[in-house]
């Protein structure tokens, strides 16, 4: 093996004193080669994004900072380095891409400014040279148009292209080394997969070391050539991709491997003949932006566009759809959180939509919702007992008998009862959405809307809720309707499923019919762009 | 993480603060026992130097001027909380209804609260006061006139982003009432920064009652630390004491307060305090 483009030895990083645990990272040892991917995986909190800052001294000091161990890249200790030397490594030979375009570029200058500022601070080339790299780099990440977009601002480009330009901003000055810090995290499916296609492809052009930190073991199928897996700051097992990812060693890696959702479709239970639940009729909703101080223009987002669907009772369905494409508007008109503009919404043979805030209270009932952030959706200054207790209050169910009904569903729901007398932020996320849950229950409802439950969540978190959910539905006998981007879990869950595109359902069926047979063109882009498929299908 | 109070408590101007406030508060409290004498009461020569019978002396009509000073604390402190009682109380009102319903609610209670912004508050006070006739209520009700629209914008933009949080749509969907949600749901989320701006507001409402004492606009029946200076004013050459002795009580008590406000911001918000 060649000397490694950076070498990675005993690296601590401390963190500050009223923390959980000393050491964010603790005695990391890696090593990447020249022209090598190494993904660093790990669920949050395992010091995978603490180690990527610790390189660069990006960490925030004084309250954590690397306290040992070594940084060996191009002859030096990057620890030892002082804030000048440093920056002079930065951005020159290690380059780094962030999880967050939009929070990456400078809202205030056009994008080839911002490239072409780079170029300016590292190296003496003269204005027309800089102009002609620039342009350069931007057909590289394959952006459109080069000339046209130099001149655009952030906002007027989408999280991809944004993306692309952070790329492109990370290859200007060929750097010898790329951290890339869940850089895929925030786009869409189909994003996604271009841009980690893109990566791949010019780090083979350009022979780059790539330090690529996700979470996501789909990602790591998709790009990683090493892997080294992080929990509680060390590293639990490293080595070839296919080594870790087809046959595990260590006990945790199994156990995130077998965490991942699966695409085998979820079977649909015979048809009853009843009639639906919730059927939704020709739905349509449009947002209109009003700008300017007299709401002169006006600019209209069609969020649905006559929508239909049906969810018989005690089965799932699941919406499925990047941002954008309405699934979460069609679920909040659903709820009666949005009015609807046209169209029908029935529950149980009962018209809810087109009613007033105070018509629709007596239906509220009927249908609950477990919300995507389990950190926003419950009330900070209320105890989980009362959160959980509210519905139930609402409907005239006294207090002490409402709190022991609180108890019990907290106990189903896999938390301990005492957790009524508590505050939320003394939980996790996952059993934060495990209160969630139980809130959602305790009216006893006959349809539950679910938008993106579990999105927030680490891997193996997410399939205990996901778990939960399918428990839940069978003893409760509940109906859901579950929004998510990820067809994975869409198959986990529900036995049908809808593709939503641009407000529009552009297909719907049985899991099974449409995983065997995509047929809308959407739906057959969304399968190609799930992350690690190849290697998902051969978990089984 | 430390907890709110160890941060709050272990602030050393908020420690310098609460002593000094809490010193205020004693004397306020035992003022009629501490200086058994009606401050509006001639007792000795005027202008006495200071000395053993009146250790701050006594002003132009033979009035001590300490035991004004000390019934001065128990005024000027009331009133300057009263009137900042009022002011949040409206403030919060008005903010929490324009931001929870938006529209046109906001639009007309926004501009409402820019109306009183854009006049000069000391000269609308000024003006109510001259309007109102001079009394202890209506110095309260000038102050809290002049001051409720910034704590309105305050919580208007709290219950804004409070608003769009999730817990308060699933209240919504747990059919929970406008009004309950509101007082339940948002405005407990919204406490931090109003009690930041309520703590100032205080020291703005002592200095403004001192301004409208000073021009005699004040209480005429009340012993206030304004209407000390204002008595006094014209004979700083001849007693200097009749003026400095309450200005500093006035100086050393509003930053006190806005040493407690600071140290309350630097509390509730850990990650400012701490970067």
């Amino acid at each position: 093996m060649s000397e490694p483009a950076i070498s990675i030895r005993d690296l601590q990083v401390a963190l500050p004193a009223w923390s959980d645990r000393k050491l964010a990272v603790a005695g990391v040892s890696l090593d990447i080669a020249p022209g090598e991917i190494l993904c660093i995986v790990g669920e949050s909190g395992s010091g995978k994004s603490m180690m990527g800052k610790a390189i660069l001294g990006l960490l925030p000091a004084p309250h954590v900072r690397a306290v040992g161990g070594q940084v060996h890249f191009e002859g030096r200790d990057l620890l030892t380095l002082s804030e000048d030397a440093l920056r002079a490594v930065r951005g020159r030979r290690i380059a780094m891409i962030f999880q967050e375009p939009m929070t990456a570029l400078n809202p205030l200058m056009p994008v080839g400014r911002q490239i072409e500022e780079v170029l300016e601070i590292h190296t003496d080339l003269a204005p027309a040279q800089r102009r002609a790299r620039v342009l350069d780099l931007i057909r590289d990440v394959h952006l459109p148009d080069p000339e046209r977009m130099i001149a655009s601002y952030p906002h007027q480009l989408s999280g991809g292209q944004r993306q692309r330009i952070v790329i492109a901003m990370a290859l200007a000055l060929e750097p010898g080394l790329i951290i890339a810090d869940e850089p895929t995290t925030a786009l869409d499916v189909t994003t996604q997969a271009q841009i980690l296609h893109l990566i791949k492809e010019l780090q083979r052009a350009h022979g780059t070391a790539v330090l690529f930190i996700t979470h996501d073991f789909g990602v790591v199928a998709e790009i990683a050539d090493r892997v080294a897996v992080m929990r509680h700051g060390e590293v639990v097992e490293q080595g070839a991709a296919a080594d870790v990812l087809g046959a595990p060693q260590a006990d945790y890696t199994k156990a995130l491997v077998a965490a991942v959702p699966g695409l085998k479709p979820r079977l649909r239970e015979p048809a009853d003949g009843t009639p639906p639940l919730l059927r939704v009729v020709d739905l349509e909703k449009t947002y209109r932006i009003s700008s300017g101080l007299f709401g002169g223009a006006v600019r209209e987002v069609k969020a649905a566009k006559k929508v239909s669907l049906e969810l018989k009772r005690g089965s799932s369905l699941a919406l499925v759809g990047e941002s954008g494409s309405g699934k979460t508007t069609l679920a909040r008109c659903i709820i009666g959180l949005e009015s609807v503009e046209s169209g029908l919404i029935e529950l149980d043979g009962e018209r809810i939509s087109g009613r007033s805030r105070a018509e629709l209270r007596p239906h509220r009932k009927n249908i609950q919702m477990v919300f995507q952030d389990p950190y926003a959706s419950l009330n900070p200054r209320q105890r989980v007992g009362d959160i959980v207790a509210l519905g139930p209050m609402l409907n005239g169910v006294g207090r002490e008998e409402a709190i022991a009904q609180a108890r019990e569903l907290l106990r189903l729901v896999g938390l301990k009862p005492d957790a009524v007398e508590r505050y939320p932020h003394e939980f996790s996320g996952g059993q934060r959405q495990r209160i969630g849950i139980a809130r959602a229950l305790a009216v006893k409802p006959k349809l539950i809307v679910a938008d993106e439950p579990v999105s927030a969540l680490d891997v193996s978190v997410q399939k205990q809720v996901l778990e939960l959910l399918n428990d839940l539905r069978k003893s409760f006998g509940l109906s859901m309707l579950f929004i998510t981007h990820d067809l994975r879990v869409a198959a986990t869950v529900c036995e049908e499923i809808a593709i939503m595109q641009r407000g529009e359902i552009v297909e719907r069926g049985a899991t099974a019919d449409i995983f065997a047979a995509p047929s809308h063109p959407y739906t057959r882009s969304l399968f190609d762009a799930v992350p690690g498929r190849a290697w998902i299908s051969g978990l089984g | 993480m430390k907890t709110f109070t160890s941060r709050f408590l272990g602030n050393p101007r908020v420690y310098l603060g609460l002593i000094w406030l809490g010193s205020l508060l004693f004397v306020a409290l035992t003022a009629d026992f501490l200086a058994p004498v009606d401050p509006f009461a001639i007792v000795g020569r005027p202008m006495s130097n200071p000395s053993a019978a009146f250790p701050l002396g006594t002003d132009s009509l033979g009035r001590d001027v300490l035991a004004g000073l000390l019934h001065g604390t128990r005024a000027t402190l009331l009133i300057a909380v009263l009137a900042t009682l009022a002011a949040v109380a409206f403030g919060t009102f008005v903010g929490a209804v324009a931001g929870y319903y938006g529209r046109l609610i906001d639009d007309a209670l926004m501009r409402f609260t820019e109306f009183f912004q854009t006049i000069p508050s000391f000269l609308f006070a000024i003006v109510l006061i001259a309007v109102l006739s001079p009394s202890a209520a209506n110095v309260v009700i000038a102050i809290a006139t002049v001051s409720w629209p910034p704590i309105a914008r305050v919580v208007r933009g709290e219950v804004l982003t409070v608003k769009s949080r999730e817990f308060v749509q699933a209240a919504v969907v747990a059919g929970q009432g406008d009004a309950a949600i509101l007082l339940k749901q948002i405005l407990p989320n919204t406490l931090s920064p109003l009690i930041v701006t309520g703590s100032l507001l205080v020291a703005t409402a002592i200095l403004v009652e001192s301004a409208l004492s000073f021009l005699g606009l004040g209480a005429p029946d009340v012993m206030s630390w304004g209407f000390m200076i204002g008595a006094g004013r014209s004979f700083m050459r001849e007693a200097w004491w009749l003026v400095t002795v309450p200005g500093i009580a006035i100086l050393l008590t509003v930053l006190a307060i806005n040493m407690i406000g600071e140290g309350l911001n630097d509390a509730l918000n850990p990650r400012l305090a701490d970067l």
